[in-house]
């Protein structure tokens, strides 16, 4: 996919084109004459290399094992070739269809509710004049954001608990308590819910960047156009947070498949299964758990693709469309 | 400027509201573990306990203090929160440093091969099947070097090196500097600022890990405090490993539960609001400048 031409760009960048000739020089010098001049930086480049080799690729490679037969304790790329048994395996497993209905409903209430939450925060602190008060705001909306996801799991046990401040709401109600955690249609509520609680504040970050990049001229001329604050907003403040908008929101779809694993592990019980067990939660019980690394791996390797396809499409569809790509 | 109109004067107020809203919904989780670590357990039972200790005391904190089991995690957090930050530094400035040299040959492949890999993972089971091939179980280097370049991380200190002015390191190399030498001597104390940043990203994601030694670590000897907490969340509610568990048994969980999430979280509170602003212009460098 990428290790040619412009995929240097990381999420974010519209590419400033690159000045050209510097990098046709470099090209005509031969990798002989390089190598001698650089060979110092590119033995720098050694143990990372080395890294990404081991610790990245391989597990890519690793991956065929879910077209061979795996033994523990044998080659990580299994024993013999066994073709498609495991992926027909598990597309006529129905616990499988469960999990990636789940996944599916997990990632579609994440995107729809955690993509949209950290706009109107920066649109709405935006708009705060006294500096000392948006900073106060933001410094406290950051903080769930550097507590450990366990922390934030034991958080919202807490709360959420039979004898829990918001069991003692319900109570003071007049409601009977909730069992929040062992009720599988409060799941997902929960589960986005406190996604949004650690990761709203820490989204406002990059938006709150573009705004500032806006020119203050297009709010002047739209002012003498007669545009009031709400149409300011409309055609002037969105239209320049947009191209942040699309990066993110590729970025997003591209997590679609891999929702929250370690929340979910962390969140979930037996009782809630029916809702909360997603394709990768899945695929740590019966690979890691229950030594079916075969079986696992096919399952992973098939999100993992979905996931692939997925981020290359919107980023097609969006360069297509609006003309903002990540690569 | 133009006179604020009556319209948007209700709007600043309704917004000052709604942000008010946020920042007591954000702080009230965190406030009310707080509180409910120093309270009694029958009024953590009877729901009295919200935004301050009710039934004062420091029973919970002492049964944590005398868990050996506790302090060993803690102490397996802080060394491998050590150890694999000092690797993930020296991998991730050598390697961002040969990519911030725009006159290298090859270096478009090299950027390719690091960011390919934010968009496709080798998953789960391979890499748990590689971990166990390589014997790397039960160590710190299971989580120490799987880890040791965040992509994200390694672009944001490149946009660094990039802005450096590039005539001190041209200096550097007639005065017969070789560029080890130049990278130690001339570059890394120019960049204070970043490779602090750095370290702080490093550590505070490596403090808060509990996924890699959970994964690979056998014994609760081996495991950080992250991993403890968890046990505790999980033998707290009830689900399949607990079992019945009493009543009884789940309230004292609670309060040992909120203590240890305090004394978890302590070392980033402390430092967070000093750091914080550092995070956020690392993450502006690294998704502007990129």
């Amino acid at each position: 996919m990428s290790t040619s031409t412009k995929s240097a760009s990381p999420p974010g960048v519209q590419d400033p084109p690159a000045p050209a000739p510097p990098r046709k020089l470099s090209a005509r010098v031969s990798w002989r004459r390089a190598l001698r001049r650089d060979w110092q930086l590119y033995s720098l480049a050694v143990l990372p290399l080395l890294f990404f080799l081991v610790f990245r690729y391989l597990p890519m490679l690793g991956n065929v094992i879910a077209f061979r037969r795996f033994e523990p304790g044998g080659s990580m790329f299994g024993e013999q070739w066994v073709g498609l048994r495991y992926v027909e395996m598990f597309l006529s497993d129905p616990t499988f269809w469960q999990v990636f209905r789940n996944t599916l409903w997990l990632g579609g209430l994440t995107l729809v509710f955690c993509f949209p939450v950290p706009i109107v925060l920066a649109l709405l602190l935006n708009e705060v004049r006294r500096r000392a008060l948006k900073r106060f705001v933001q410094s406290v909306s950051y903080l769930p954001h550097f507590l450990s996801i366990v922390i934030v799991a034991g958080i919202t046990l807490q709360i959420l608990a039979t004898d829990g401040p918001v069991n003692h709401v319900l109570g003071l109600l007049g409601h009977d308590e909730i069992r929040f955690i062992q009720e599988p249609e409060w799941f997902r509520t929960i589960y986005v819910g406190s996604e949004i609680w650690q990761t709203a504040g820490w989204g406002t970050i990059l938006y709150l960047a573009a705004l500032t990049t806006i020119d203050e001229d297009l709010y002047e001329a739209a002012r003498i156009d007669g545009a009031g604050r709400w149409r300011q907003t409309w055609h002037v403040t969105l239209p320049g947070i947009r191209p942040t908008m699309i990066t993110l929101l590729i970025l997003n779809v591209g997590t679609f498949m891999a929702v929250g694993f370690e929340k979910v592990l962390l969140l979930y019980n037996p009782l809630t299964y029916q809702t909360s067990d997603v394709i990768s939660t899945y695929v740590y019980r019966t690979g890691v758990e229950s030594n079916s690394f075969s079986y696992a791996a096919a399952i992973g390797l098939f999100e993992a693709v979905i996931g692939l396809v997925l981020i290359t499409s919107a980023n097609q569809l969006s360069r297509r469309t609006v003309g903002t790509s990540l690569w | 400027m133009v006179r604020p109109s009556r319209s948007y004067r209700v709007f600043q107020g309704v917004n000052g509201v709604i942000l008010s809203l946020v920042v007591v919904v954000t702080l009230y989780p965190f406030v009310n573990i707080v509180a409910r670590s120093f309270s009694g357990e029958r009024q953590i039972r009877a729901g009295e306990v919200t935004l301050w200790p009710k039934g004062f005391n420091l029973t919970t904190y002492k049964i944590v203090f005398q868990d050996s089991m506790f302090w060993r995690n803690y102490g397996n957090t802080v060394f491998y929160t050590v150890v694999s930050t000092a690797v993930a530094m020296i991998l991730t400035t050598c390697y961002a440093y040969v990519l911030s040299k725009k006159h290298l040959k090859g270096r478009t492949a090299l950027v390719g091969i690091a960011v390919f890999t934010m968009f496709f993972t080798g998953g789960l089971i391979p890499n748990y099947v590689l971990i166990t091939t390589l014997g790397l179980k039960n160590s710190v280097w299971a989580i120490a070097l799987p880890n040791a370049i965040s992509v994200f991380n390694l672009l944001v200190m490149k946009a660094f090196f990039e802005s450096l002015p590039g005539e001190l390191e041209e200096a550097a190399q007639i005065d017969g500097l070789s560029t080890y030498g130049i990278l130690l001597r001339v570059v890394l104390p120019l960049s204070k600022a970043v490779v602090a940043t750095m370290v702080l990203f490093y550590s505070v994601s490596f403090w808060n890990s509990w996924f890699s030694a959970f994964l690979y670590m056998d014994s609760s000897d081996l495991m950080p405090v992250t991993v403890y907490l968890r046990n505790m969340i999980l033998g707290a509610t009830g689900g399949s490993n607990a079992g019945a568990g009493t009543e009884q048994l789940s309230q004292v969980g609670a309060n040992i539960q909120a203590v240890t999430i305090v004394l978890t979280s302590l070392p980033i509170l402390c430092v967070y609001p000093f750091v914080q602003r550092y995070f956020v212009s690392g993450v502006m460098l690294g998704a502007v400048k990129g």
